[in-house]
Formats: structure tokens, sequence, C-alpha cells
């Protein structure tokens, strides 16, 4: 090859490296921008949304990582679905487009998405994209009692939202008199647009810096990388059919989730055949939500460091059968998703687990324990009447992850959302209730070679001890984290009062004044045998409390000495003991 | 020599993690040097480098008007786990909360991060029976039996240090000053830090663990700056002694015995002050300050000369600079992105063949390949020593002659044989990469920030700085780049314009349209009379004066803007000030307002400070003159691939008033500056080096 050839060869393939490295960061940028500005909860303390940039044809070539899985493909379909609705040759600049259909984004009416068109020279290039999750949408409001969509509030197919920079007062004057916090889902809407548009410039500002190469031959090179070092990836796995089956305690019923996972070639399918049938109540998913969930389990399995894009999802399959919980069909109510969308990474990773040669980890708690309460004058009930005014309340509690296959999981983290705990501090000056305590759960961690991560136990009442109701949404206490390769199972969770009366874990229940509600969130599942866990951190767990003297005796046969050190002796004697009576 | 008479001279010391830096000053004069830094003594390179600096050009240490000293001492105490043996005590039912941190994973798809380990482990954490509500009211009182029992324990388990946090303190410090008076009177000689005090403000994770950090770095701290003044004094300098704090301001000795968690991230503070000070000089309102070292690059934005503060940050992240996996620590603070990029960043590909550089850094020791003194990790350096922007026989003053042969070694064996491209190419495209990752870190920061980068001027220092100043300022949009001089040793440099100032922040929540303002007006003249009480202390004249803020948000969001308003004493119309500052603020970050939302006030805080000197305003219309390089070399330009050719100047020989044509490389002894194809450069008036676009 000639040499000066060879010289820009190089170049250019640097170049693109580097347009990769910021085209990821501007739309980085462009999560975060709404992240501060953003009015729902559950955008700014959980990032529940997405950013993208798009080519003309409406393929994904960056996207922030955000805080739940749950939009990673979403986006990507969603924005295919505009390009289809709205002829790319008619599009103008200054035109923004919205929709909050869940059956072409991200599966409730909550989550809005605005598409925007970037021109380069008066000609189309690419699309930015985002998708938010609302503070209200009208409807009976989030939760999972509606009986289809058009209870849960208002619904919106692909519109214009501005016209060459004119905005759409009509579908502003809609959507505010639909809403219950109206100026606030207006602020909201209107910064997507802004977080578009500087997202187009400064794609163009990047085009500017480096003239040689189009946004298309960019376009074309991270695609094809990416799909490339996917499949190069999944070449190496051995090829075969591997199954896995949960049963999660569901809203009114244990639902079945079922996965068939193949892996070919250069591509793994997943098929959901056998899960359970569409729920009466919200808590079901359209397809591109399913997708999304799936997908995620599989690229932070596989590869994680291959940037999400049309490229590294194409050599992912996901087929769910019409009409399963799995892939409802409109009108199906879809408002609570989240519940059993949260169980499909730990079910996909099991399907790995014979597949990845280092192992997978074991099941988590998955779903976040958020306790949703009302109280105030509407509750009171005979005999304290409280004064209080009425107030609504959510709060997230999350459990313990899965034991790694070569570290303890994780103690009272989310996975696989993101969500973040409010301070105790600031629930209390939020709402009139006492958060009495919010501590670790000892022993809830499934015992193994590596312990799964601790749930907590959380203790709440209303400040007055007047009595309240609570819209119980757990999951896991009927069905623990299963642990993986000897390890054993999370502690289930549980729903009490102080009193001990037993509570349901799903629907409203008033807990009567004078009582508090105790919720004991699940832990993670072990890894391993627990006899083969080093004596070390069995006495480390011990010391800090994290399991009692008797499970360290009897589950991981680990004895002490009256010094307190391991008796290393004993223990010998403890271990070849539990090695024979568990065979 | 021209002994100063009028100001005399001054001493900045900046203890690096590596290097101590030591700066002699007078207003006409500026001396400096660098010394190792000595984990075990840091106070005698400090007392070596003081003597030899002023025993150099004459100057009696009696003589010396004042010292001013930060440093990254409490920052590598955290870093390092080389604290106290610490207890921490607080509110039943909530032992674990340091350790539950936010409940959620700063990585979304690494499915085996690790979480940092808790300073204060959990055996160490007690639990006392008391509870206050949100409104600071007595739920249940304290449990003083339980007090006197754990005073017990700690005296028997010998702990050196210990700190209080009950949830709702920062309302009410009822229970934690009860429970630190009961624990002093048993143990009067084991420091005690209680939250109330060390960070009064809402959310009990980040109030506890900086409370914890305070507690766990005290021991270490307090005696260390001890010595120091002994020392200093022993040497025979008897005037006062300041140390540089956080958030850019500077206090005296007693503050940091106190209080040492204020001191953590001293050091890149002192370059953010010198920014400032350059842009007052300059007269320049928008500003991005950029100092690259050997293992970070730091920016932050200015306006009006004035860094951007925040109220918290992150130390000891346990996977480099990635956000949430730290200790938080709530305090003022100089607000700047650090990422891991810098001369001794590690250049390699990952095993799909793309370019990765940083965040480890090959360090000092052994350093870059091209060190020559075992290291063999490609690096930033070796990629600027391969590409011919990097004289190997000037390096740090001619001290460490690099090794070209060294560099490209590295190169051919981390990049260029497996990418099969050729070395410099690679050389280029490494540094290009480490160009990106700043220059994204910059965008992203300004975003969060709401601020706009095009507008401003790049002011760039620290070593590596001025040779990706230029690209990096291209990269952004920016047109405008100025180079101090002594730009390696800008922090200490910074450290001596450093204001004398306090800042005294609270949680106090008020909904704007429903305020208390005899209740705020109580709460503001209270951190009024605490903050002038440090600041008058070290004044020797007069009074400090104030300026309060308020943090901001429209109800129900999440994120707060600082609004400045004139007076404690809140009237109608200073709430309607602060409405309007408020809504101006919003809008200039957001374009756009809520109109009918209303507005909540979650934080106050108020500054006291010495009215500074004036800066003085030199004339900078300097008459332009040329000057004629020592010699030319050829060095590669990434976008057009072709080998141009530089001159090459020394920036000893060029002085005010000289003009630069790019491509030019200009060389001094602590860094090296590049000026591309279409910039030029000029010494302006205080000797800096302006450099704007220049096409022909």
């Amino acid at each position: 090859m000639n040499k000066k050839k060879k010289i820009r060869g190089g170049l250019s393939k640097m170049m693109l490296q580097v347009m990769w490295t910021r085209l990821i960061a501007v739309v980085e940028g462009q999560a975060k921008s709404l992240v501060r500005t953003a009015f729902s909860a559950t955008v700014s303390e959980a990032g529940d949304l997405s950013a993208a940039v798009f080519d003309t044809e409406g393929r994904m070539i960056a996207q922030a990582v955000t805080g739940t899985p749950g939009h990673v493909n979403s986006l990507a379909e969603a924005v295919k679905n505009f390009v289809l609705e709205v002829a790319p040759s008619r599009l103008r600049d200054g035109d923004h487009l919205l929709t909050n259909d869940p059956w072409l984004s991200s599966g409730h009416l909550h989550d809005i998405t605005v598409v925007t068109p970037t021109f380069r020279e008066g000609r189309l290039v690419g699309f930015f994209a985002c998708c938010c999750h609302q503070v209200d949408i009208g409807g009976l409001g989030q939760g999972p009692d509606a009986k289809s969509v058009f209870e849960e509030g208002l619904y919106i197919p692909i519109m214009y939202l501005a016209k060459a920079g004119e905005l759409n007062d009509d579908l502003i004057k809609i959507i505010k008199a639909n809403v219950r916090q109206p100026y606030e889902v207006e602020g909201d809407i209107l910064s997507y647009i802004a977080s578009n548009e500087t997202g187009g410039r400064l794609l163009n500002q990047m085009l500017d810096e480096f003239p040689n190469i189009s946004f298309k031959k960019l376009a074309d090179y991270i695609i094809d990388f990416s799909q490339k070092s996917m499949e190069e990836k999944i070449k190496h796995l051995p090829i075969g059919v591997f199954r896995n089956l949960m049963k999660v305690d569901g809203y009114d019923k244990e639902v079945i989730l079922k996965a068939r996972l193949e892996v070919k070639q250069k591509k793994i399918t997943i098929d959901f055949e056998g899960s359970s049938e569409a729920s009466k109540f919200g808590i079901n998913l359209v397809y591109n939500y399913t997708l999304a969930y799936s997908a995620y389990g599989v690229r932070a399995a596989l590869a994680p460091e291959i940037p999400n894009n049309t490229g590294s999802l194409a050599p992912i399959e996901v087929l769910a059968p019409e009409d399963s919980i799995l892939n409802v069909r409109k009108p199906a109510p879809v408002c609570a998703r989240h519940i059993i969308g949260q169980f499909l990474p730990d079910l996909v990773l099991g399907c790995l687990q014979r597949v990845v040669p280092e192992g997978i980890q074991a099941e988590g708690s998955a779903g976040i324990w958020g306790i949703q309460a009302r109280g105030g004058r509407e509750l009171s009930e005979t005999k304290v009447s409280s004064a209080l005014p009425t107030f609504d309340l959510l709060f997230f509690n999350s459990g313990g992850t899965g034991a790694r296959p070569t570290s303890d999981g994780l103690s009272a983290t989310g996975f696989p959302s993101g969500v973040q705990a409010l301070p105790t501090e600031a629930v209390e000056n939020f709402a009139p209730v006492i958060i009495w305590r919010k501590e670790f759960r000892p022993g809830s961690g499934g015992a193994g070679k590596w312990r799964g991560g601790l749930g907590q136990s959380v203790e709440f009442s209303v400040v007055d001890d007047s009595s309240f109701a609570v819209f119980a949404m757990f999951d896991r206490v009927e069905n623990p984290a299963r642990g993986r390769k000897g390890g054993f199972d999370g502690f289930r969770g549980s729903v009490r009062t102080s009193n001990g009366k037993k509570l349901k874990a799903k629907g409203k229940q008033v807990v009567q004044s004078g009582d508090r509600l105790v919720i004991d969130v699940p832990g993670g599942a072990g890894y391993g045998k627990p006899i083969y866990r080093n004596p070390i951190y069995v006495l480390e767990d011990f010391k800090l409390g994290l399991i009692d003297a008797k499970t360290a005796k009897l589950v991981y046969g680990v004895a002490f000495t009256s010094g307190g050190a391991i008796d290393f002796e004993r223990t010998k004697l403890l271990r070849k003991q539990l090695k024979i009576s568990k065979a | 020599m021209n002994v100063e008479k009028e100001l005399g001279w001054e001493i900045g010391v900046d203890i690096g993690g590596t290097f101590t830096d030591i700066v002699l000053r007078s207003s006409s004069e500026v001396l400096s040097t660098k010394v190792l830094t000595s984990s075990e003594t840091p106070v005698l390179p400090v007392i070596a480098g003081i003597k030899k600096l002023a025993g150099d050009i004459g100057i009696p240490l009696k003589g010396i008007n004042r010292v001013v000293h930060g440093t990254t001492l409490a920052t590598n105490a955290i870093i390092e786990k080389k604290g106290a043996k610490t207890a921490f005590i607080t509110t039943e039912g909530f032992r674990d909360v340091i350790e539950m941190r936010t409940e959620s994973r700063f990585d979304q798809y690494d499915l085996n991060i690790q979480m940092p380990p808790p300073l204060i482990t959990r055996d160490k954490r007690f639990t006392i029976s008391e509870r206050l509500s949100a409104t600071g009211a007595k739920l249940i009182n304290l449990n003083k039996a339980e007090v006197n029992k754990l005073i017990s324990i700690l005296e028997k388990e010998k702990f050196e240090s210990i700190a209080i946090g009950f949830l709702h303190a920062h309302v009410n410090p009822i229970h934690e000053l009860m429970t630190k008076k009961l624990i002093r009177k048993a143990l009067p000689t084991i420091p005690i830090s209680i939250s109330s005090e060390v960070s009064p403000e809402i959310r009990e994770y980040e109030r506890f663990t900086t409370t914890c950090v305070n507690a766990y770095i005290q021991p270490v701290i307090s005696p260390y700056l001890g010595v120091l003044e002994k020392q200093l004094r022993l040497i025979g300098i008897g005037c006062p002694i300041f140390l540089m704090l956080s958030n850019g301001g500077l206090s005296d000795v007693e503050t940091g015995k106190k209080f040492p968690v204020r001191m953590v991230e001293s050091g890149p503070a002192g370059g953010a002050i010198l920014a400032g000070k350059i842009s007052k000089e300059c007269k320049l309102d928008k500003v991005v300050s950029f100092d690259m070292g050997g293992t970070t690059a730091k920016v932050c934005l200015l306006d009006d000369g004035k860094p951007d503060t925040a109220r918290e940050f992150e130390v000891a992240r346990q996977y480099r600079f990635k956000r949430g996996s730290g200790i938080p620590i709530r305090i003022p603070v100089i607000e700047m992105v650090e990422i891991g990029a810098g001369g001794g960043s590690v250049c390699k590909i990952d095993e799909y063949g793309r370019i990765l550089v940083g965040p480890e850094s090959a360090g000092s020791d052994p350093g870059p390949a091209c060190y020559g003194k075992g290291g063999f990790e490609a690096t930033i350096t070796d990629a600027n020593v391969i590409l011919n922007r990097i004289n190997p026989q000037i390096f740090a003053g001619g001290k460490l002659e690099l090794s070209s042969i060294d560099a490209k070694n590295s190169f051919e064996l981390a990049l260029a044989r497996p990418l099969n491209e050729p070395i410099n190419i690679c050389a280029a495209g490494a540094v290009e990469m480490v160009d990106e990752n700043m220059a994204n870190a910059a965008r992203e920061h300004a975003m969060e920030r709401g601020k706009s980068l095009l507008d401003r001027t790049l002011i760039a220092f620290g070593g590596s700085a001025p040779l990706h100043a230029v690209r990096l300022a291209q990269k952004l949009g920016i047109k405008k780049i100025i180079i101090p001089a002594n730009a390696g040793v800008g922090s200490a440099v910074g450290f001596l314009d450093a204001p004398i100032t306090y800042e005294t922040t609270r949680s106090f929540y008020q909904r704007l349209s429903l305020i208390n303002k005899k209740q705020v007006s109580a709460v503001l003249a209270k951190l009024e009379f605490e903050a002038k009480k440090v600041v008058e202390r070290v004044s020797s004249s007069g009074s400090a004066l104030c300026y309060f803020s308020a943090y901001m948000r429209f109800v129900g969001q999440r994120h707060e803007i600082k609004i400045r308003f004139p007076s404690s004493e809140l009237t109608s119309s200073s709430v309607q000030k602060i409405r309007e500052n408020f809504l101006e603020a919003y809008r200039s970050q957001y374009s756009q307002t809520m109109p009918n939302v209303d507005m909540e006030v979650v934080g106050w805080s108020v500054t006291a400070f010495l009215k500074q000197p004036p800066i003085k305003i030199r004339n900078n219309k300097v008459k332009s003159k040329g000057v004629r390089p020592q010699n030319t070399r050829n060095a590669l330009d990434f976008i057009t691939g072709k080998n141009i050719e530089h001159k090459v100047y020394s920036r000893k020989n060029i002085s005010i008033g000289s003009k630069i044509i790019g491509p030019a490389i200009i060389e001094e002894d602590q860094t090296t500056t590049l000026i591309p194809k279409n910039f030029a450069a000029q010494i302006n008036g205080y000797g800096y080096l302006v450099i704007e676009e220049h096409i022909t």
C-alpha cells in the first residue's frame, strides 16, 4: 500500500473513533440536562429517561447510558415508527414530533417521546430523540388498577409538537387539560425540545470539525463495528438451547416467566413461549419493553463495553407470544409494567449460566419495594381523627442483589433498576410521616461461597399515629431469589405491622392508628456452596452482625473460639460433617 | 536585587501527591521551586524548600509577611485509609445509612462492580435511642444511660476519634450536643465531630459521611498542622499562616484543625483562584480554566472572575472518576470536573481495537516509557515526544532527558503492532483521543451547569495543559486561550491571591410564596455570626463583609440553583429580589421558566470575606513586535495527516509584545506550548501568552 494512503486511512479510522466518543458524550450531556430540570421523581431520582441520536433511516447510532434499562431499545424502536409515520422528505428544520403511544415507544403512557430532525446545510442528516417519564398523564394515576389502557390516561398518537419552529398550541392545550400537574408537564415537554436542539447543534459542530467524514460514514462505521463485535462475542459461545423458568408472585396470581435462549452462529434468539397470559391488571409489557429488558440482560453479561446502538442490538432477537404478559395488544392495561419487566434480566441471565464460562450472578430481589402510602384527614378512622391534610407518598427501598461468581451480592441496592433511594430526612420533610427504621436486614442474604446481598427492614407510621393506607406492590414474598451452584436462596420478603399483623403483598390495605407498617425487603441469593466460603469472610460477616453464630456454624460450618477467632480445627470437622450430611 | 519594601514577600505552599510546590512572591517578582513530597514527614521538604528559595536571593525569613498553605494530605488520608480508628454514633434504626449509600449502582452495565467500603465499618457504628422529627421536635428523648454504656466501650476499644450524626440534627442539634458533652466529660482527649457543626444540611447520608470523614482525618491533620506551624516559627517565620480551603477561600489554622474536611481538595482550588485573578486582570467576564498535570485534568467555569461553586463533591472514587463511586462530602467547594487525563495517562487498545487513554496514569515513578526509568507503558507524554511536540532534551528544564526510542517502542508494542498502523498515526490518534475526552468532560460539565462554552476564554496551566490547550479550545468552539507565566506551579501561585473568606451553610426549607421572613432572618443572622467569627479572627483591620445565598428550585424539582441576595434581614422587597434573581438565573440556564409553578428554597449560605486590595490593571495595549525562532521542527497534523514545519521559540527569549504566528512551539522549563496553524500568540502586558485565531 502506498504510504500516504496508509497514513490517511489510519487517520480516518482514528477520526471515526474520536467522533464516536464525541457522539456518546453529546447524548450523555443531553440526558443529564433533562435530569436536572425534570419534575418527575423517577426522572430526577432514577434517571428514568433516554436520549439518543439516529440517522436518516431511523437507525440508533448512540444512546446515553441512563438509570433504567427499560428504555434501552424502546427508543430505537420508537424512532423507526416515527420515520414510518412521517415521510422524512416532508420534515423541515424546527419540526418536533411527539407521542406517548405505549406500543410505539416504551410501554406506558407516562413516557413521552419527542423526536427532532437535524438539518445540515438544508438537508436532513439525522434525528435526536428523547423519552422521559412524566409526573402525571391523567387517568387513574400510576398503578396497576386500570382495566384497559384507556383508563390509564391521555393517549397521544404521533403528532407535530412544533412545525418549523412554531409550537402546536392545540396539542399543548389538550395535554394540559388532561393532566393533574399541567405546568410541570408542559415545562418538561418544552425542555425536551431544547435538549434535542442542543444535540443537533453539537452534531453540526462536530461535523464542522471533521470535514472529511460525513455523518452517514460515521453511522455506517459505528453500526458495522458494533454488530461485528457483538457477533464475534456470540461466535465464541457454545451453540445450543438454554432454558430458564421463573415464578414470581404477580399481582393477583402467580406469573410464570419462561425463556428459551438459543445461541446460533452469530445470533441469540430468546423466545418467551410458555409464559403466563396477559394479566387483567396493568402489569403487562408491550413487546418493545420486553425486548429492552431482555437485550439489557444479554448485553450486560456478554459485552457491556460495546455501546448501545442498532448494530450492537441487532444480533439479539426476542420473540414473545402475542397476548402473553410479555407482549400484550392494545387496549390491555400496561401502566405498572416495570413490576414484571424487572425480572427479565434475571430470567435471561439464568439462561446464560451455562453459556458464559465465567458464570453468572445468582438471582436478586429484582423488584424495588416502593412504599406508596396515603394518609391524613381522608383516611382517619373512628377512634383517632387526624388533623393532617391528606397526603400521598412514595419512597423506594431496595433489596439485595444476587451473589456474583467472584464476589458477594450488593446489599440494599437496586438491580436492574437504577432507582435512587430518597433520604429519610427528605421523606419526613415532604410528608407527615416517621420512618422509624431503615437498615440492613441481617441474615437475609442467601448463604454461599459468595453471599447474596442483604435486604433491608423499614418501619413506618404517620406522625400523629393516625391510620394510613398502603398500596402494596411487593414481589418475592412467595418466590425467593434462587441460589446458583449450591448457593442458598435469599430470604423472602414480608409485609406486616409492628403489632404482628400480617399484610398482603399486593393491593390497598389500611394500617390502623397506633400501628406501624414493617417491610422486610428480600435478600439476594448466594453463589456456590456455603461450606466453601472463606472462613475469614464468615468471621467478618459475623463480627459485622450480617449473620449470626448459628448460621456461621450450621450453614457455613465455621466455628469460633471463645476469643472470637476462627477455630480452624473445629471448622474443618464441621465442614466435613456438612459435606457428608448433604451427600 | 530589588527587595520589595511595600508589600514584602509571601509564600505559597502546595503539597501534592508527588511534588510540593513552593512559591515566593513579592509584588514584582515570583520565584518557585518543586521538591518531592514526603508522605512520612510532609513538613520537612516544605521547610527545606522555603529556606533554599529565600536563601538563594537573601530574603530574611523574618521578613515574610504571609504563608498560604494548601494540601492534598487530607484527601490522601481518605484515599489511602490512613485515618484514625473512628466510631460513629447514630440514631437507633439507622446504623447502615453510610453503607446503604443511595441504594443504586454507579454503573448500569458492569455486573461486577464493587461498592467502596464504608470509611467506618458496621462494627464501629453504634446506635442510641433518640429521635427528632423533621421540625426538630423530640419524639424520643436521648437515652443517656445508653450513651454512658457506650462510653465504656469507646474507652475499652481505644477509639481515637468520634463522629456523631443523628437524624434531623441540622434542624435541632440538642441530642448531638448532649451526647458530645457526656462523652467529652468522660473522655476529654478524644476529638468529637458532630454533624450539626460539620455540615448542618439536610440529607442524612451526605451529612453523616461528611462528619465521619472529618472525624476520620482529624487525628491525622490536626497534629500535622501543629508541626507545620511550629517548624515555621522555629526558622523565624512569625507571620500569620493561612490555610486554603476547598471553596477557594483562606482561613486560619484553627479552622483547619477543627474542620479538616474543609481542606479536602484545596490544591486544585488554587488553580481556579489563579484563573479568577487573570480574568480580572484581562477583563474577561467568561472563562474556563483548564489545569492538566501528570495524572488528571480539571476544568472549572468562571463568570466575572468568580469560579463556580457547589455544596457537594465526591472524594476517593472507587472506579476512578466514575460518579457515584466515591464518598460524598457536603461542604462549600469550587465546582470543577476532574478526569483521568494527563501527561502520564496510559494509552492502550481494547479487545475490539479501540484506542483508550487513561484514566490510569503511569505516575512519576517509573513514569512514562520515555522517562527511561523502567516504565514501559505508552503514555500521552510518549505520544507528544513521538510527534515531535516535546523536545526530549529540555523536558523539566533539562533535568530529565527523555528517550524517544523508548517512547516509540512503547507505542509500537501497545498500539502500532496490534492495530497494524504506523507509530506516529497511533500517537496522533491517542493525543486526539485525550483531547476529545477532556473536551467531552468540559462540554458535559457546562451542559449540566446550563452554561455555554462558546463565548469563553480558556486559561490553561499545569505542566501538560499548554500543549493541549489550543486543540481543546478548538473542540469546544473557544476562540481565545491564555497561558500565564509560571503555569507549572499555578495552584501555589493562586493561593497567594485567594481571598480571606469563610462560608457557612444550613438547610432550612421555605416555600417562597409562604416564606417566614422572621425565621429565615434568624437563621441567616446565626450563619452570619459564625462566618464572621472565623474571618475576623484573622483580620487585623476592620470587620468582615458578607453576601447571602439561597439554594432554589421550582417546587417538585430536585436540583437547585444558587441565588445571591444582599442582606440577612429579609423584607418583602428582598424576597421579591430573590424571586427575580432566581427566574433570571433559571432562564439563562435553561432558556425558559415555569410561570405558574411556585419556588422553594432548600438551603441558605452566608459568605463572610475581607475586602481585598483591588487588582492592579496594567496597560494591555502592547506594541507588537516580531521575534526570531531558534530553530524549526516537523510535527504531524491530525486532521490533514501532513507533517508540518513548526518554528520553535524559547519563552525566555520572548517578551511583552512579542508576536508568534503558528504553526509554532514555545518551550520553557516546566512546560511546552503548541500553537497550531491558523493561530497566533502574543505576550500581553502581564507576560501572559494570548493565543487567538489567525487566518492568513
